[in-house]
């Protein structure tokens, strides 16, 4: 058992880009469900639009990067929109469900056969990030024992990392204005909001929007730093992930989702790398009857949904969440 | 005529299971000639070691039993088309060939089209190559199939009549998992991710009893049945019933749930494992004619057993005490618990009527495709959206929204509009997802929901 691969994996996945990818995702999450208290189950939908649009208009379209850009961000825009007018007005629930068939409607049309001309089919679409990867000013590659990331990883981790942050503070400023005490305030109780004159349909509109965007910024980021927009990357159990990253972290924190993000990935990766290498070799660590190597790769995913029950259970509000803050009791 | 996947693939797999590792197939109609062109060997022997057997066999639109197909050249090369040659036969009166390979990777196995007999063609897209990922070392049994549909074009007409007859059996296998998760939902408000989860482990009880434990079909269904109402009890005493006297608040549980959908379906990835398995008996069934509509025997007891489970259950619920009871609660637990009802005792028993329909879904998706640890979860968003699509935690309403989502993904990509395919078919489950949103803008409470006010 070398300790020192684990620690590795675990660091590099943690600190890396995935992680910056669930942190995105997760920011918006945040937006929605813990300041606003909207279930929204598509966040890979969001996602997955905005990784296209940038992937469509560069590849299939021909068009400029920067374009290609803007022309992601408002396809998650109007896709919050397009959600928002039917759903927001529709209970909890119902929200959920809608939101999550969008997400699947989304990654099974960029996905299918027949518009493979379009999308890209099944392998999806590549060759739109060659601007992105020109930005690169490192040379080499980082790896100081504990982390080791490629010069691309590099580059990505700087450019994630950044915005993060930008989204943080964006988000902060955001909840302490008197926009943000209404979000909260349509969280606890929506019918004393729309009695103090509040339009609550458009706050919660601005919010959904808000936090799509965030969603897309995951998305085109997700595939910049692999440089290939795949459709089964966004399929529904990435947004239960994110969900799980921002629960951990703590709901209704600024850097809730941050925190959860990195510790997700921490013990996702690190258990990973633990399991793999227990029942790899000639002789395991765990006997090949109990364990084989391919279903080494599983016990981190029981590990999580079990990890996610107890959660919501015992500590709903993460690490540094406030119970009273969480939406949970809502219907 | 339009040849299902299901039975495609039921008639592939059936001569399948004892055969090497890596299996190829193809399924090609109309009946070949009785003659076996010259040249045909009489038996290939599977090789010993690492190989590709594929078994060419006609399955004749799926009717009648499928008919081995003979004399066919096959090629297998390395990595690509155009990769290194390792070797060439002609199908045997079995249908096979059986090409040994030096270990795992890519392979591309060439179907010769010139060598099918008279009158066979191959189906789909007439695709004569197909690309296989060996991976020997972890025993993954790789299947698939040489293009796969009728090559006659059938009429409108008949189409819409063999696409509406698998949506309605389609729709009838998800209205009982649906009218469990109404039933479950109705009287504990839980929004249960994980019964997809509970659909899979009526499919994957139904394999081990018969494949495990030798048993025939049915009677593995019928003891998978029992298992997931014994299941939905355990989970209800071990799990939600505390959760609900703690006050977990709904939206908490919700999440729990997703929690648990995610540990259940890696539990059974973890003990079935991540490929595809079928069932001992009624895989391949050749369909008899009733009427205008094609049937296989099993697709016969499909229907049966789903109409008579749901009738039977449905009549409990309106005329028994319990039914009245379950009813009751589901209306207003608070309510029923000050006229002095055993509330705890009413979700227990939902629980328990709630996870054996849902068991038996799976165990007639099993019997009517194959076993897979994702089986469920795939379905999941199709009995969601037909419960909210009918009104959350109505009972008709379960059904009615079921049978609507059964048809449009059936119906919807046989459709064309001015030649122009609304729905492909390769993403089928679309047109029933989109439909329920677009019903949602009209009629929040769905088709048969009460109307209150939200928002």
């Amino acid at each position: 058992m070398d300790f020192g691969t684990v620690i590795d994996a675990a660091f590099s996945a943690a600190l890396g880009p995935q992680a910056i990818v669930f942190a995105l995702a997760a920011i918006g999450l945040n937006v929605h469900f813990g300041y606003t208290g909207l279930l929204n189950f598509g966040q890979a939908g969001f996602m997955a639009i905005a990784a296209f649009g940038l992937a469509v208009s560069v590849v299939t379209w021909d068009l400029s990067f920067w374009l290609g850009l803007v022309i992601a961000l408002g396809a998650s825009v109007l896709l919050a929109l397009v959600l928002g007018v039917p759903t927001l007005r529709l209970r909890a629930d119902y929200l959920a469900i809608v939101t999550i068939a969008t997400s699947e409607i989304l990654r099974l049309i960029f996905g299918a056969v027949e518009f493979k001309d379009t999308f890209g089919g099944s392998n999806g679409l590549t060759g739109f990030a060659s601007t992105y990867r020109d930005l690169n000013p490192y040379n080499s590659g980082l790896d100081i024992g504990v982390v080791s990331f490629s010069v691309n990883d590099l580059w990505s981790i700087t450019v994630g990392w950044t915005l993060v942050g930008l989204g943080c503070l964006l988000v902060w400023a955001l909840m302490r204005s008197p926009w943000g005490r209404v979000l909260k305030s349509i969280r606890e109780d929506e019918d004393a909001v729309r009695s103090l004159g509040k339009n609550v349909f458009a706050y919660k509109m601005q919010a959904l929007v808000l936090g799509g965007i965030f969603g897309g910024i995951a998305g085109i980021f997700h595939i910049l730093k692999q440089g290939s927009a795949v459709p089964t990357d966004f399929n529904t159990t990435f947004t239960f992930y994110a969900y799980a990253a921002l629960l951990i972290g703590g709901a209704a924190r600024v850097l809730g989702p941050v925190v959860g993000s990195i510790v997700f990935w921490f013990l996702i990766a690190g258990l990973g790398s633990f399991f793999g290498q227990a029942t790899s070799g000639t002789d395991p660590l765990i006997p090949d009857f109990i364990m084989t190597n391919t279903q080494s790769s599983l016990i981190r995913f029981i590990l999580l949904g079990l990890g996610l029950m107890l959660l919501m259970i015992f500590r709903p509000q993460g690490i540094f969440g406030d119970r009273r803050e969480i939406a949970i009791d809502a219907r | 005529m339009h040849l299902r996947p299901a039975t495609l693939l039921t008639a592939i797999l059936a001569g399948l299971i004892l055969l090497a590792p890596v299996t190829a197939n193809a399924a090609t109609t109309p009946t070949p000639s009785p003659t076996a062109s010259t040249g045909t060997p009489e038996k290939n022997p599977v090789v010993k070691g690492p190989n590709i057997t594929v078994t060419l066999k006609d399955v004749k639109g799926g009717k009648g039993e499928p008919v081995p197909v003979p004399g066919v050249k096959l090629t297998v090369h390395k990595d690509s088309k155009t990769g290194e040659e390792l070797g060439t036969q002609t199908t045997d009166q079995a249908g096979r060939v059986s090409i040994g390979i030096p270990g795992n990777g890519t392979y591309v196995v060439e179907l010769d089209p010139k060598t099918l007999p008279e009158g066979v063609k191959l189906s789909g897209n007439g695709e004569t190559t197909k690309t296989v990922q060996v991976k020997i070392a972890a025993a993954t049994f790789v299947q698939f199939q040489i293009g796969a549909v009728v090559v006659k074009e059938a009429s409108f007409g008949s189409k819409l009549i063999d696409a509406s007859t698998s949506g309605l059996k389609y729709g009838l296998i998800i209205a009982l998992a649906a009218l469990g998760l109404s039933l479950i939902f109705g009287t504990t408000g839980l929004t249960n991710f994980a019964h997809g989860e509970l659909i899979t482990f009526g499919g994957i009880m139904t394999y081990m009893f018969n494949r495990g434990l030798g048993l025939p079909v049915i009677a593995a269904g019928a003891l998978a049945v029992l298992a997931s109402a014994l299941f939905g009890f355990a989970q209800d005493r071990g799990m939600w019933r505390p959760l609900r006297n703690r006050g977990t608040g709904l939206i908490a549980m919700m999440i729990v749930s997703i929690g648990f959908a995610l540990l259940l379906r890696s539990v059974f990835q973890y003990t079935f494992g991540g490929s595809t398995k079928t069932l001992s008996q009624y895989v391949a069934q050749g369909r008899s004619d009733y009427g205008p509509i094609a049937l296989s025997d099993k697709e016969v007891a499909i229907f049966a057993i789903s109409i008579v489970t749901l009738v039977v259950t449905c009549i409990a619920l309106m005329r028994t005490r319990l039914g009245k009871a379950m009813r009751a609660v589901s209306d207003n637990p608070a309510l029923s618990a000050s006229s002095g009802m055993r509330v705890d005792g009413v979700i227990s028993s939902v629980w328990i009527l709630g996870t054996a329909l849902t068991g038996l879904s799976g165990v007639l998706l099993a019997i009517n495709q194959q076993v897979n640890f994702q089986m469920g979860f795939k379905v999941l968003l199709l009995v969601f959206a037909a419960v909210t699509l009918g009104g959350l935690g109505t009972i008709w309403g379960a059904l009615l929204g079921s049978l609507v989502i059964g048809l449009m993904v059936e119906v919807a990509p046989v459709i064309t509009l001015w030649g122009w395919h609304p729905v492909p078919a390769s993403i089928k489950d679309v047109g029933a997802l989109v439909v329920m949103i677009l019903i949602l803008l009209v009629r929040p409470q769905g088709l048969l929901g009460r109307a209150q006010r939200i928002g």
